[in-house]
């Protein structure tokens, strides 16, 4: 694939924020995923679990309790005591409605997602009705008493509900409001050893019985009528913090503190007997800390931890065949770009979550041979550190190709910044008067020349912004999609000549605009899959898109169709061992030399793709391997030559952030490695390991 | 004159206890346990023997009690024949001849009629095979029982990988990473299969098998020391295990509590594990059992357990996980080095029994009478450690005095040469002297001066080593008034000859002459003055043995 002076960043310090809650969708497959500095993400499971929906974070709103109602609505609660409404076409929370309960610890929505319950500080459960159009309005409180109340589940039926507090559960009765039964969960334990019990999680199945999860590292299954406990199982030294159920009602899945997850199953004591028992059967550690979210779907277990991962675990017994749903799968790195880079000027821009950073790349003047590492005569330079002022996350940023602009957006605020270079100093100026757009922006993007900026908006429009000298703006004109949508553009790609602009908004739709008219162009036939990545091709004028089913399209802009190359391989259809990697493919550049090689990435690989070369044909026994470049290497020489196909494919640098081409002899990777993203959270809870 | 009969060799005793797993009788009063090719029966109470079952011409493979008459038992044998006996007296009932190796016994009370036996394949070597025997009721004592119809195919030889679950529903059975069950009434088969290691580097091959009494749940033990419960085995699919693991090493047997509340575990650890509830936190250890543990059971009454161990040892365990009683056999050491000597006082058969032990063994009873602790060193269980080990013992001629050698070869050689005192107030061994390096060698041999005084300065020990020399060490009394004991051992004489290595030694009966023996040559000492008195010299090869 040619050789390549390789820039191995790892100094972007990203810590993503560990998981708080999750809340399944089972009709929509969707999981939404709130993290603790109030992020909101939701993925899509029929779109190869890719990272559909992101609504950035805010410091002051905490997430604790996430659920889905009435259909395809998401809500939020959290410590500021508000319920919100999330809006997720604009991606941004729409409503708000205070709870006056003090802080919000939990939420649950009923089976038919018309009622809300929430669980306040002050120990009230207050019941909420999910207006139709929007919004919640307050319904009734039930009894309440001291105690914050932690957890909250509602029978099935709707006409109860479970809450766990610190030392009890409570049953309430939902239509007279009144406390039906009250269970201490720590009268077993003698008076001298008594500690504070909390509660951490609970569940209520349609056969009365009440399963609780305590600090004890105990999971409890209760009679609620008799308020007597039926089966105890400790599962942990510490604590059990979560805790799922299955809709069949016989799985559950618990979360600990240790960072391990328990499968408890419901099973027959006697083959054909009428009698059955929770047996804790399976258990999995796949996280370091905390899983503070479990979720049970019906063919596998997620557990989120705050550690950062989200991990989905199939049950391989539910699985039908095997293939890329019977996967074990971590996802911790977003499914984003937050790296942006400036190509003349050298420069990476990082985004964090309330700041961004410029870094200079660092240089040598050696040249040495393959898998040299060079001498540095110009050291990584960090220049510049932009806090954005306010509580707000940033949602999107770049710099602009020659590094002398910097924007970035917020949810209500969007900047612009003139970065000067003089000799080794810098000075940022901001630019005055930035046109009033509407916010927030969802995806930036610099013209190829550094001369237009194209701003993402909702409602699938892009604002084409001029970038005038010495340090000013003036917004040209707004392309909008012919038919009109309601989801914001998430994606988009601009051509070098500066003509062409591709949109992709959260419909999957990619529109394509001519610039020199401001003009819709035309339109990518659909595809049932979400796009991940997309660029336009520097001399042909090609839009290269990838989909998180990891096809790869290839769509002629001036012609209005598919190229020949990407009709030829969907006709061939593409290697088994590329359609069922974990990650999506999240950028693609050009080689501006080499026409045919086009430079894809994802967290784990690096692949240049050339089309010039054969597909590898996926072989009706699937025995063929994806060969990698450094098993190429080692064969012989014809070998090798029966080998070659067009996915040149390099695994060295891992977990990648961020790939770009340079120039068509330097690339420059970013990754981000795992073990420097434990170092810096606290140390797990300890446990003994034999042998140590 | 009479014509020499024929050598008969008549098996007596110290044979191996753990060939099959040991069987409580009805009201734990009896524990019966297959020893070589007898079947032994214990008093619970007074660990006596009290029945011995002879009449099997080779090894006992199984026993168990009869279904349907509590006061009869099965035992199988290599022989190829199941008898049955009334145990309490000793009485042959049955002879029924099957015609194979009979490698395991299972009798179940659902089975009325026949047991269950494994066999070997024939015309396959090292394949197995569980089938059951169909035996008559005829009259008559020896019969033939040759129905058999197979139930499982390609089972492990060993009895402890074969379980049938409660009632007799279904058989489950173990061999390398394969779990199969046959469930008689449906007639179907489930095969359930590991990976043979895993990605944390676990050994997933089975060990052990046992069955819930009353629930469908099966315990397995692995060699990587895991325990799973599976569950649900009678889907294909849907089937799932739980895992417990405390062991570190290979899981030799589990068993079931009457009830299936709880579960014992048994492996190299010597350690007795009680596991409550199928659960991971809760469990009970019985430590420090002296060997690995190669049999679990449990009496019927659920009163008591018992262990059998690998050295040949029976521990009887109250059900509250409390030590009740040992019986203890021959322990097969791994290499006898001391040889046999005989105590002169107890005449006891002497010799290597635990690593770093002596164990005095009664030919009579059959029985250990007790174990020294030479070495008085922790034991490791490990494979490749060099560890001390009792080399050389020998008695004074009453059994007074006992001088024992052991040696631990790492990259040098260590030597220590301990005297003991027979303490006549405890009745036991006390260590008298300790002498690290006797020798700069090894020790060849050793002997005590007999002489029929029972004054201690006649006493007089010989020591030779490969070193060249023999040594010759009497007792001192010590002055010192303040001195913990009067008496030590200390050297009196190095002698050698044309430094060739001394390899034997021995008194004259009256004690007054030594002959030590160099490789070819004999020396003879006068052992008041040690001056060399003649030498004879034995061309044809070294001297292995000498004695008067």
């Amino acid at each position: 694939m040619g050789e390549f002076e390789v820039h191995r960043v790892r100094f972007f310090g990203l810590v993503p924020a560990g998981v708080r809650c999750m809340a399944y969708q089972h009709n929509g497959r969707r999981l939404a995923l709130a993290r603790t500095d109030g992020a909101v993400e939701v993925y899509n499971f029929a779109a190869n679990y890719y990272m559909e929906k992101a609504i950035p974070g805010h410091q002051t709103r905490s997430v604790e309790a996430l659920c889905w109602a009435a259909g395809e609505r998401l809500f939020g609660a959290g410590l500021s005591g508000d319920i919100t409404e999330y809006d997720l076409e604009r991606l941004r929370p729409a409503r708000a409605v205070d709870g006056f309960g003090g802080p919000i610890w939990s939420m649950a929505a009923n089976n038919d997602g018309t009622r809300l319950a929430i669980g306040c500080e002050d120990g009230s459960v207050k019941l909420f009705q999910v207006v139709p159009g929007g919004g919640v309005q307050f319904e009734k409180n039930l009894d309440r008493q001291k105690g914050r109340v932690l957890c909250l589940s509602w029978h099935p039926s709707g006409t109860h509900l479970a809450a766990g507090s610190i030392d009890f559960i409570r049953v309430l009765d939902v239509h007279s409001g009144r406390t039906a039964q009250r269970i201490m969960v720590n009268c077993h334990v003698p008076k001298s050893k008594k500690r504070e019990c909390v509660v951490w999680s609970i569940a209520f199945l349609s056969s009365g019985t009440v399963i609780s999860s305590d600090s004890f590292g105990r999971v409890q299954f209760w009679d609620w009528e008799r308020g007597t406990l039926q089966d105890s199982h400790t599962v942990s030294s510490s604590a059990a913090l979560s805790l799922a159920v299955s809709e069949k009602e016989d799985s559950i899945v618990v979360g600990t503190s240790a960072g391990a997850t328990y499968q408890f199953q419901l099973l027959p004591v006697k083959a054909g007997g009428q009698e059955k028992r929770w047996v804790r059967t399976k258990p999995f550690q796949h996280h370091t800390h905390d899983v503070r979210a479990v979720v049970h779907t019906p063919t596998a277990l997620i557990s989120g931890g705050l550690d950062a991962q989200l991990v989905i675990r199939p049950l391989m017994e539910k699985v039908q065949k095997k293939g890329y749903d019977a996967a074990l799968r971590k996802f911790t790195l977003p499914h984003r770009r937050l790296v942006s880079c400036a190509r003349k000027a050298r420069l990476l821009l990082f985004q964090f979550s309330q700041h961004l950073e410029l870094w200079r790349l660092g240089s040598t003047n050696k040249t040495g041979k393959d898998g040299e590492t060079l001498p540095l005569s110009r050291m990584p330079e960090h220049l510049l550190q932009l806090k954005s002022k306010g509580p707000e996350h940033i949602y999107c940023s770049c710099v602009s190709p020659c590094g002398s602009w910097i924007a970035y957006s917020t949810a209500s605020r969007f900047h612009l910044y003139r970065v000067q270079h003089e000799g080794d100093s810098i000075s940022v100026k901001k630019v005055p008067g930035v046109p009033k757009l509407l916010l927030p922006a969802y995806q930036l993007q610099c013209a190829s020349d550094s001369g237009r900026l194209f701003i993402a908006s909702d409602r699938g429009s892009v604002h084409v912004v001029q970038l005038l000298e010495p340090g000013g703006c003036k917004h040209l004109h707004t392309l909008r999609p012919p038919a009109g949508t309601r989801e914001a553009v998430y994606l988009l790609a601009s051509s070098a000549d500066g003509n062409w602009l591709a949109a992709v908004s959260g419909d999957w739709e990619v529109h394509v605009y001519s610039l020199k008219h401001f003009k819709h162009h035309c339109t990518v036939p659909t595809y049932s899959c979400a796009v991940t990545a997309l660029a336009i091709h520097p001399t042909t004028n090609n839009l290269f898109i990838s989909y998180s089913d990891q096809q790869l399209f290839e769509f002629s802009i001036p012609e209005k169709q598919y190229t020949a190359w990407s009709r030829a391989v969907q006709n061939s259809g593409l290697h088994k061992l590329w359609l069922e990697r974990d990650s999506p493919i999240t950028h693609i550049a050009f080689n501006p030399k080499n026409t045919s090689q086009v430079l894809l990435h994802d967290v784990y690989m690096l692949c240049v793709l050339d089309k010039s070369l054969p597909c590898p044909q996926p072989l009706p026994d699937d025995s063929a391997v994806l060969v990698n470049q450094s098993t190429l290497k080692q064969l012989s020489e014809p070998a090798r030559r029966r080998q070659l196909h067009a996915f040149k494919i390099c695994k060295k640098f891992q977990p990648l952030l961020f790939a770009d081409l340079l120039d068509e002899r330097c690339l420059v990777t970013v990754e981000r490695p795992a073990l420097d993203i434990s170092a810096q959270l606290p140390p797990p809870v300890q446990q003994k390991k034999f042998g140590t | 004159m009479v014509a020499p009969a024929a050598l008969r060799v008549v098996r007596c005793g110290g044979r191996a206890m753990h060939g099959a797993r040991a069987v409580f009788s009805v009201g734990a009063r009896f524990l019966l346990c297959a020893s070589g090719d007898f079947v032994k029966m214990y008093s619970v109470a007074t660990e006596e023997l009290v029945q011995l079952l002879r009449g099997h011409s080779d090894l006992v493979t199984g026993v168990q009690l009869a279904p349907h008459n509590r006061l009869q038992l099965y035992s199988s044998s290599l022989d190829g024949t199941i008898k049955l006996w009334d145990f309490t007296d000793g009485i042959l009932i049955k002879t029924f001849t099957v015609g194979y190796q009979l490698l395991a016994l299972y009798a179940l009370p659902s089975s009325e009629d026949s047991v269950f036996v494994i066999i070997p394949k024939s015309g396959e070597r090292d394949t197995f095979q569980l089938v059951s025997v169909k035996l008559t009721k005829a009259a008559g004592q020896d019969m033939e029982a040759k129905e058999l119809s197979v139930v499982l195919e390609g089972v492990d030889a060993s009895p402890k990988c074969t379980a049938f679950g409660r009632e007799g529903e279904y058989v489950a059975s173990v061999k390398d990473v394969n779990l199969q069950v046959y469930f008689f009434k449906q007639k179907q088969l489930n095969r359930f299969s590991l990976r043979a290691t895993n990605k944390k580097g676990g050994n997933n091959v089975f060990t052990c098998v046992a069955c819930h009494p009353q629930e469908d749940c099966i315990a397995t033990g692995h060699a990587d020391g895991k325990i799973r419960l599976w569950r649900n085995f009678n889907h294909k699919k849907e089937y799932t295990f739980s895992t417990l693991h405390w062991h570190h090493d290979k899981v030799l047997d589990l068993a079931f509590s009457l009830e299936g509340t709880s579960l014992l575990s048994g492996g190299v650890e010597s350690v007795l594990v009680q596991w409550h509830c199928g659960s991971d936190c809760k469990r009970d250890f019985l430590p420090r059992l002296g060997s690995a543990i190669e049999y679990v059971s449990i009496s019927s009454d659920g009163t008591f357990y018992c262990t059998s161990h690998t050295d040949n040892r029976i521990t009887i365990i109250n059900s509250n996980l409390r030590f009740s009683k040992t019986i203890q056999g021959l322990i097969k050491a791994r290499d006898v080095k001391t040889g046999l000597v005989v105590d002169p006082r107890t005449k006891a058969l002497v010799l290597n029994g635990e690593p770093g032990h002596l164990q005095f063994y009664c030919l009579q009873s059959d029985k250990q009478l007790y174990s020294l602790d030479i070495v008085q060193q922790e034991y490791i269980h490990q494979a490749g450690l060099n560890q001390s080990d009792l080399v050389r013992v020998a008695f004074s001629a009453q059994g007074k005095w006992l001088a024992t050698v052991e040696e631990r070869e790492e990259t040098d050689l260590e030597l220590q040469l301990k005297l003991w005192f027979f303490d006549e107030e405890t009745q036991s061994f006390k260590l008298n002297t300790r002498i690290s390096m006797p020798h700069e060698d090894h020790i060849t041999a050793m002997c005590f001066r007999d002489t029929d005084e029972m004054e201690d300065d006649s006493l007089m020990l010989v020591t030779t080593g490969r070193d060249c020399v023999f040594k010759v060490w009497v007792i001192l009394e010590d002055t010192d008034p303040e001195a913990q004991q009067s008496l030590s051992w200390s050297c009196d004489f190095v002698g050698s000859y044309h430094s060739y290595q001394a390899t034997n030694c021995c008194f004259s009966e009256d004690g007054s002459l030594l002959a030590v023996s160099f490789e070819e040559t004999v020396t003879v000492w006068d052992s008041s003055t040690w001056d060399l008195k003649c030498t004879f010299c034995h061309p044809p090869g070294k001297i292995r043995f000498m004695c008067t």
